[in-house]
């Protein structure tokens, strides 16, 4: 299953070169933009299902960890002009950090009680970042306009170059997920969730294996975050750090296909467009209609397709390949 | 035989509330042997079996394995030091292929990736399970299970394997079979401490047996010593039974 065949191979190689050629092709910004948040919300997933998928960690928190890989990297260029792409890296640092602190004492907390305390957590941080003046409090932090160039992670003439590293971070997001799922925390992760009980009898240091995934998990949602802040250029709580990025995260990965490396890039294939699509076209008219349709899709494809879309066609493949 | 004492059990106690699973129960095992413990239901044997694994903490006395104390240490530190479990109700990680769910006990002792498979189909062999290597632990039957559940724990290369009622449920070939994979694993090198209730299974295999009731050991020896011990058929057939028999 985790050795990769020359096919799968070529394949992705095949996805890869397309995905590198699309927005030269299709020159639309609103396009490029949609694809961009795909992107975003796929490497989001991907490092939720880490803890979410392997190790049965249900988090509604994660936006936590986004908004503070936005924030670390804004607060470090303005107050001392620290390059985005260290603040990026600390970002994931002070992220794994908190997860590490918060996950501790969560230790204990298994399915349900998990998922009640990490939203719990997500709307403290939320709180706190909305009244803290060091940081902008509610009025949030706007980032200084720099020259445009890699070095600063600022581009103003074309979306292109942001639709190119976010598609760098993806595929770093991917790579750290295969590499989990085919080595021994892979297996570890798996066995915490099915129960700590097994494997604890298996030998694993269950403490210390579920902070590693939440740990893993943080630092890449954190990445996502930094990226989303040297996007959009302006931040606040009412837009990195509310419960509803959370939920969103969650079901690019379940409808995906939890617990697979690529059901999360998947579901956020499925489930972004659609939501940002069905806004620009629906949204305006200020019935609702578009949150009516987005709805039923994804009330259809847990009623039918439980394991997700990925998870479906890996197991059609599967059958046929017997 | 000159016995070297692998695990020595000291009055351990343990309450739930009022209720006392274990009191004062003692014994010994040595290396290469295969102890069994039986008792009527509700007797306190998978208590005793959680107590020196690590799952419940003990509230008297003291578990020493081969010299070292363990007792309440972390299950997953116990299972380090070379004691593997398997459970009365089997667990086996389901979203799993059964090579998958062996493996997952072999990265105790190994790292690589590849090492681990070579381990783990070497044991699958062990336990005549190789063919099902690609099923889904799911997928077994329940005697298959507790073959996996097995060969999961002889993955993690334990010095001795503690099996909580691997005979309970299966039919007359599967029994044989089972004593056959036991007898295996002892030659092979590894102690075995087995809580059963299938007489059948307890006579053949054991060297020893400690019987316990209510908690309590009430007695302990060769296996066919033990069966007409009359403080054990007591234990298990009532007082009224054993006077009619005087």
């Amino acid at each position: 299953m985790h050795d990769l065949t020359a096919k799968q191979l070529t394949l992705g190689g095949v996805v890869l070169a397309l995905l590198v050629a699309l927005p030269l092709l299709v020159p639309s910004p609103f396009f490029q933009h949609v694809m961009i948040i795909t992107f975003m919300f796929a490497m989001c997933g991907v490092a939720w299902n880490v803890m979410g998928g392997y190790a049965g960690m249900f988090s509604f928190g994660q936006v936590a960890f986004f908004g503070i890989g936005a924030y670390t990297s804004s607060f470090l260029l303005l107050t001392f002009q620290v390059s985005p792409w260290i603040g990026l890296l600390a970002g994931g640092v002070i992220s794994a950090i908190l997860a590490a602190a918060i996950g501790y004492p969560c230790s204990n907390l298994r399915g349900h009680y998990f998922a009640i305390a990490s939203i719990a957590f997500g709307e403290i941080i939320r709180i706190v970042f909305n009244n803290w003046h060091l940081v902008g409090a509610a009025e949030g932090l706007t980032i200084p306009m720099l020259k445009e160039s890699l070095g600063n992670f600022m581009f103003h003439s074309s979306k292109l170059p942001y639709y190119y590293i976010m598609l760098a971070f993806l595929l770093l997001a991917i790579a750290v997920c295969w590499w989990v799922s085919a080595s021994k925390m892979g297996y570890y992760f798996r066995a915490i969730k099915e129960s700590h009980e097994v494997a604890e009898v298996l030998g694993v240091n269950v403490v210390r294996f579920r902070l590693y995934a939440i740990m893993i998990s943080a630092f890449l949602t954190s990445f996502a975050g930094t990226f989303y802040a040297q996007y959009i250029l302006y931040i606040d709580p009412e837009s990195v750090m509310i419960l509803p990025i959370s939920v969103q995260i969650v079901l690019v990965a379940m409808l995906g296909g939890a617990s697979t490396v690529l059901g999360p890039v998947f579901g956020a294939a499925i489930l972004i467009p659609l939501s940002e699509y069905s806004r620009a076209f629906l949204g305006y008219k200020g019935t609702g209609v578009d949150m009516i349709v987005y709805g039923t899709l994804i009330t259809i494809i847990s009623m039918y397709q439980p394991n997700g879309v990925w998870g479906a066609i890996v197991e059609r493949l599967r059958k046929g390949g017997k | 035989m000159s016995a070297t004492l692998m695990l020595d059990v000291q009055g351990v106690s343990k309450y739930f509330g009022g209720l006392q699973a274990n009191e004062d129960v003692s014994f010994q095992v040595n290396q290469g042997e295969i102890v069994s413990i039986i008792g009527p239901n509700g007797a306190g044997k998978s208590t005793l079996f959680s107590c020196i694994t690590g799952f419940h903490q003990v509230d008297k006395g003291r578990i020493f394995f081969n010299g070292r104390e363990i007792t309440n240490h972390k299950p997953h530190r116990i299972g380090a030091l070379g004691i593997a479990r398997t459970f009365q109700i089997v667990q086996v990680i389901s979203d799993m292929t059964v090579r998958e769910n062996v493996m997952t006990g072999g990265f105790l002792r190994h790292t690589r990736v590849a090492d681990v498979r070579r381990k783990a189909e070497e044991v699958l062999t062990f336990a005549g399970l190789i063919e099902k290597r690609d099923y889904n632990a799911l997928a077994l039957t329940i005697s298959d299970k507790k073959r996996l559940e097995v060969s999961m724990a002889l993955a993690m290369e334990p010095r001795l394997l503690m099996l909580d009622e691997s005979m309970a449920g299966l039919t007359v070939v599967e029994l044989r079979e089972m004593i056959e994979l036991i007898r295996k694993v002892r030659s092979s090198g590894v102690t075995v401490v087995v809580v059963e209730h299938v007489m059948e299974a307890v006579m053949e295999l054991s060297d020893r047996v400690v019987v316990l009731n209510s908690g309590r050991k009430i007695v302990e020896g060769p296996p066919k010593e033990v069966v007409v011990n009359p403080e054990v058929i007591r234990a298990y057939l009532g007082e009224r039974y054993h006077a009619v028999r005087k």
